[in-house]
């Protein structure tokens, strides 16, 4: 089976379709110039083996982002928005 | 004559202990090659291998066998051609029958890119002793009679760099030859022992929590493939690594026809035929993160229509298999192993969908980084605070699929 990606636009879709964020970085994507959060934000990950929040591309179809919660062990997916 | 028909059992079971010099998380190659050479080279052999489900479960036994050297920055080749040498007597020196079998790889190009790409890898090889050279599209189709030099009609192949030396072996019989000699000089493997926790007294790595109950140990290395990042957030910390399902699958027996080992960039597919005759297939990683072990339809139904594209008679095969193994992908698609910031916990892992054919270089080199408490040259430029000192090693382009 593929993993269908629910797009809230366009119902649910198979992934090629989408390009995902992957892990979002903590503290958000702002930059502050502190070399070591710089350091820890764009390289390092925590990679959870769980319940895991993303963002989503629908490149091939409504072209919109959205967020959703993705359980990496499952790819079970829920709270989408 | 009844001897002859009596179970014959490779790995003895044995009972696991409260405490030894080094544990090592994880019975893949990694692994059980670090154990063997700490055995064998450095007289330690106090070891446990503890390993969750059964030896070579994980990227050892999934993955799709190519051996090569043909590498983009120096110490990247260096290290490759350094395992592939030892590929070469690793049958002889475990006494084990690998299967390798050498067949000459090709990595095509479709477009001036690719071209570009191809020309410049030969080059690079050539400067640090790789056989490996730049052919045209008449020479392509010398080498290897059975592709279909226009591409299906819709990418044309223009050129490729040629590896002669490229090679396969068989991965389970990797496996068991390193963990039959490493028992045997003293190593004790326990498999369906899996990891749950790391004690840590004061910054210091002092045993792991297994669901067998605490174990002491010297130094902990964790071995563990795409799971690396669990070891890790047990012990506290973040590292660059996210893990990617990465997909395979093979076609019913045929007869031989497929020598070499085929690899295009711009199809994002490889090739190769096994001893068996299966035709065996690989593509891309799967583009988001996980740990499902499922196979999808979408990624059969692509790479099949790409492999008919370079090999038409694939098409009347039925397909016997399809499986998916987790790696381990780093930024730079270079390893990351070697200490951490915890101290006696060492890693060796970011071994991504490239890691089969290094698993010697890699085991004999942190066998020497554990028994000495210095890091090996070899192994230095794939130090986990790399990225902080801006000190990439970066091998996308040739680090592939396999
Ligand atoms: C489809 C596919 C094709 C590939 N093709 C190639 C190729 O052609 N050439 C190449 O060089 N590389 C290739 N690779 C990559 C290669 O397979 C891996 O890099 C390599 O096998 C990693 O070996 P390892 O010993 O680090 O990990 P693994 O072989 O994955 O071993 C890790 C072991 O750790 C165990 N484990 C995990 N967590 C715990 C725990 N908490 N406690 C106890 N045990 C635990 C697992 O059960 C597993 O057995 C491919 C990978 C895949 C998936
Ligand atoms: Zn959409």
């Amino acid at each position: 089976m593929a993993l269908m990606i629910p797009c809230p636009n366009c119902g649910p879709r198979p992934y090629g379709e989408f390009w995902p964020s992957g892990e979002l970085p903590e503290g958000g994507h702002a930059v502050d110039g502190d070399v070591d959060a710089d350091y820890r934000r764009v390289w390092l990950r925590t990679n959870i083996a769980g319940e895991q929040r993303e963002r989503w591309y629908h490149h091939a179809g409504c072209r919109r982002w959205f967020s959703l919660t993705r359980n990496t062990l499952t790819n079970a997916i829920h709270d989408v928005v | 004559m009844l001897k002859l028909f009596r179970r014959h059992q490779y790995l003895r079971q044995d009972t696991l202990g409260h405490s030894y010099d080094v544990v090592i998380i994880g019975g893949g190659g990694h692994g059980l090659a670090t154990a063997y050479y700490l055995a064998r080279n450095f007289g330690i052999r106090n070891v446990a291998i503890l390993e969750r489900s059964y030896i070579g479960s994980g990227g050892t036994g999934r993955n799709t066998t190519v051996l090569r050297a043909n590498y983009k920055t120096p110490d990247t080749i260096r290290f490759y051609q350094r395992s592939f040498e030892m590929y070469a007597t690793l049958a002889q020196d475990l006494d084990y029958n690998m299967l390798r079998s050498e067949r000459g790889l090709l990595w095509l190009a479709h477009s001036d890119p690719q071209i570009r790409n191809q020309r410049e890898r030969a080059l690079q090889n050539q400067q640090f002793g790789v056989d490996t050279v730049y052919l045209d599209a008449r020479q392509v189709h010398d080498v290897c009679p059975e592709l279909d030099m226009s591409g299906g009609g819709k990418r044309p192949i223009l050129g490729a760099a040629y590896h002669a030396p490229g090679a396969t072996i068989r991965h389970d019989a990797v496996a068991w030859g390193y963990a039959i000699e490493a028992q045997r000089l003293g190593v004790s493997i326990h498999q369906g022992v899996e990891v749950t926790g790391l004690r840590i007294d004061r910054g210091r790595c002092v045993g792991v929590e297994t669901n067998g109950g605490f174990v002491a140990a010297g130094q902990v290395l964790s071995a563990v493939g795409g799971y690396v990042t669990q070891i890790t957030n047990m012990a506290g910390f973040r590292i660059p690594i996210v893990t990617h399902p990465l997909q395979a699958f093979v076609t019913e027996s045929y007869k031989p026809v497929l020598d070499r080992i085929v690899a295009s960039a711009d199809l994002h597919i490889y090739v190769s035929q096994s001893s068996r005759g299966e035709v065996l297939i690989g593509a891309e990683i799967d583009p988001y993160s996980s740990y499902s072990t499922r196979s999808t339809f979408p990624f059969l139904a692509s790479c099949s229509s790409r492999a008919i594209d370079l090999f038409p008679f694939l098409a009347k095969l039925r397909i016997l298999r399809q499986w998916t193994g987790l790696c381990d992908m780093t930024p730079d698609y270079s390893p990351l192993m070697g200490v951490t910031e915890v101290d006696r916990l060492l890693l060796s892992s970011g071994w991504g969908t490239w890691g089969f054919k290094a698993i010697p270089a890699s085991g004999i080199s942190m066998a020497e980084l554990i028994a000495t408490g210095k890091v090996p040259p070899l192994i230095a430029p794939f130090a986990l605070d790399r990225f902080r000192r801006d000190l990439a090693v970066p091998e996308r382009a040739s680090a592939g699929t396999h």
